[in-house]
């Protein structure tokens, strides 16, 4: 067991995968000497060369379109999305050609390519730097779509997203960059595409993911002071969802409430919501609650904390379903 | 009521709207058509009178007949395939089809400056560059008759797919030769390794914001691609000044690189002016753009109906700078080629035709399960749930005896 941040476990992942492959390049603004804004790739570039470690041009749709040829090519880039906000020149390519390119050429053609992005807010930043996107690619088809929540998990995930044949959106928690954890670097706890219990309980389950997996496991202690025993799912694989682990849940719990920083409009949490009902509709004791940001433009700072979910928000909603 | 209501059909005088539409046009002035200028690299004239260049010769000069006489091979069969592909359009056996008329000697004299490992990447109007990599036609029509969207092995013939978002495939292109240079497959010296990429589009993806990232990606990398404008003087229904305020060609000054205007209705000086630019890009000198002067003398697509945006003046111009009679011309004139030789041609032409209709009538539709296909590489759940639904589904109607 090593302790290590989220960011240094990404960087360590991402060191690994570029030993064992010499065919994974990564691409990004700033990713070389800088190490990234958030210094994710700090020192990488200066053991694996500037041919695998490639600071681009500032242009997000030219990152991802080349990355695309390199792909073509038979590289596995990763590219690095400096912010979240900053995803959206790349979105055409994204949609139209990384999604659709299997299908395309009829299974002739693959694209194993990672997107890199930190996601969310809670950092004080000014507009544009803390967006949660990601329902806008798991609602397309050909992605998948991941988001980390803990140093163990940013170790192996981004591993595991390279090692993916199919393009592989990962999502980093940026407001927990620097939160630390136990990692076993000898063997990967878990496979990438299927969702974690973290917290076991019995009254009410809360499904997250990213930044709002440590929200809902505070919320979960908070909750066990006042007698309620919540059960708390990390999702960790936003395409394809892991239904079997949330529907055992329920199945157990009877009550469900999916939180996220995204508004939650056709957010995650509406999938999630629908999808349970399906599945699990005579199991449910209440309706299938979300706590996400309102359906509004990213505030400004000064009124994020109004805006994201909190640990209060979250027992409130856990008291709304208890209610029914 | 006014007279004009109660009046029969034969006592009408007055001129159509059609009428006075086809009296505007013929005593219109016509209008002013480029010719290209000075600055155009040109190796045969219209009227297929050799030119000649100290600066392109040399890249021309090893042609042999059979060379001369292959390419005019190859701009009248694709252009005949184009002509089928047309016609099985409007008799309903395609969708749409993107015409290449009036294009053939951009693509035809490009594509065979390729060698093997040189790699293509094609807008959904390349159908002559496709036929020079050996591509079959028939695969270009799945695309357009809705069988597939495009579905060959790009790597088998290194062409790759259509790419209908206009200008994206500049950005693929790029960081394929930023691939290239990584496997240390530039400046080897060495013919049969040394590879470059190829990148098309038209006179309107010059103003997409992704061409433009292809060309800053090429230059600060030097990677080893060719942008081959084709500039067919129309955007749809947008002349070239609504797209740039300058010629294209000038543009790549900007960026870093040589920009070079070519008569794209001469094959030879697009075969030159490829081979130079495909020879800096193999050897590690990187980036070139190429625009070929030509025009599209059909519409853009067969959905299009070019007489509302542009006068046939402007075509009948065009017509006497055809990439096929201008090559024809030269073959007669220097006694290249016969008679017996053209007929030959027209005859293959017409068999050719005929295979890829026939194709075309036979292409099997896909199975609807087929659409769960190919999504990902490795299983998703989602998908597969899906699909066993559809499979389920439509089984329920087997069962009661339906379809």
């Amino acid at each position: 067991m090593t302790t290590m941040t989220i960011a240094k476990g990404i960087n360590n992942g991402l060191r690994v995968a570029m030993e064992k492959d010499s065919r994974v390049v990564l691409m990004g603004e700033d990713i070389g000497k800088l190490g990234g804004v958030f210094r994710v790739t700090d020192g990488l570039q200066k053991d694996f060369g500037e041919d695998r470690v490639i600071d681009t041009p500032l242009a997000e749709a030219g990152i991802v379109g080349t990355a695309i040829g390199m792909a073509l090519r038979g590289y596995r880039p990763v590219v690095e999305i400096q912010f979240d906000g900053f995803i959206y020149p790349a979105f055409d390519h994204i949609v139209s050609q990384v999604a659709k390119m299997r299908a395309r050429s009829l299974g002739k053609v693959k694209l194993p390519m990672v997107i890199r992005i930190p996601v969310g807010g809670g950092i004080g930043a000014v507009e544009h730097h803390s967006e949660s996107n990601e329902a806008y690619f798991a609602h397309t088809a050909g992605l998948k779509v991941v988001c980390c929540s803990n140093a163990e998990d940013a170790y192996w995930m981004i591993q595991q997203a390279i090692e993916t044949d199919d393009p592989v959106l990962f999502y980093e928690p940026k407001r927990r960059y620097w939160d630390k954890g136990d990692v076993d670097e000898t063997t990967a706890p878990r496979e990438l595409f299927k969702a974690q219990v973290c917290r076991e309980g019995t009254d009410v389950t809360l499904v997250a993911y990213g930044p709002m997996v440590k929200t809902c496991l505070q919320a979960a202690e908070a909750a066990e002071a006042e007698g309620k025993n919540l059960e708390v799912i990390d999702l960790r694989s936003l395409s394809p969802l892991d239904m079997d682990v949330l529907t055992t849940s329920v199945r157990k719990t009877g009550r469900l409430v999916v939180v996220h920083e995204a508004s939650t409009f056709l957010g995650l949490g509406a999938e999630v919501a629908a999808s349970v009902t399906q599945q699990c509709f005579y199991h449910l004791e209440a309706p299938v609650l979300r706590v996400g940001g309102y359906n509004l433009p990213y505030p400004p700072s000064k009124l994020e904390e109004e805006f994201l979910p909190d640990l209060d928000r979250v027992l409130d909603a856990v008291d709304r379903s208890l209610a029914y | 009521m006014s007279d004009n209501a109660v009046a029969s059909p034969s006592e009408t005088t007055e001129p159509s709207a059609h009428d006075h539409e086809v009296l505007a046009e013929l005593t219109a002035p016509v209008p002013e058509v480029g010719d290209g200028g000075p600055e155009m690299v040109q190796l045969l004239t219209p009227e297929g009178q050799r030119v000649e260049s100290t600066e392109y010769d040399h890249y021309v000069q090893d042609l042999t007949d059979d060379d001369l006489r292959g390419f005019y091979r190859d701009l009248v069969l694709i252009r005949r395939v184009d002509a089928e592909a047309t016609a099985l359009q409007r008799q309903g056996e395609l969708g749409i089809w993107a015409s290449l008329l009036g294009q053939e000697a951009a693509q035809v004299g490009s594509g065979r400056a390729l060698r093997p490992q040189d790699y293509a990447f094609p807008t959904y109007r390349e159908h002559g560059v496709a036929w020079c990599r050996g591509v079959n036609p028939l695969n270009l029509l799945g695309l357009f008759r809705g069988v597939n969207h495009g579905g060959w092995d790009p790597n088998e013939k290194n062409f790759h797919l259509y790419t209908i978002v206009i200008g994206a495939q500049t950005l693929h292109a790029t960081g394929y030769a930023m691939g290239i240079q990584r496997d240390g497959d530039v400046g080897t010296g060495d013919e049969a390794r040394d590879a470059a990429v190829i990148a098309y589009f038209g006179d309107g993806a010059s103003a997409q914001g992704d061409v433009n990232e292809a060309f800053v990606y090429a230059a600060v990398n030097n990677a080893p691609v060719v942008f081959f404008c084709q500039n067919n003087q129309w955007a749809i229904s947008e002349p070239n000044e609504r797209q740039t305020r300058i010629p294209l060609y000038q543009r790549a000054r900007g960026f870093g690189f040589p920009g070079v205007r070519v008569d794209g209705n001469d094959v030879l000086a697009v075969y030159a002016v490829t081979q130079q630019a495909l020879n800096a890009a193999r050897s590690g000198n990187g980036p070139t753009f190429i625009e070929a002067y030509t025009y599209r003398m059909g519409a853009h697509t067969t959905s299009d109906d070019p007489t509302k945006y542009r006068v046939s003046a402007e075509v009948e111009v065009w017509k006497h700078r055809d990439p096929i009679e201008r090559l024809k011309s030269y073959l007669v004139h220097e006694k290249k080629a016969d008679q017996e030789f053209f007929d030959a041609i027209d005859r293959e032409a017409d068999e050719l035709a005929a295979t890829v209709r026939e194709g075309c009538l036979t292409m099997p539709d896909p199975t609807g399960e087929s659409m769960f296909d190919h999504v990902y590489v490795e299983p998703h759940p989602l998908v597969e749930q899906e699909r066993r639904e559809f499979v389920d589904y439509h089984a329920g109607f087997a069962a009661e005896g339906g379809h």
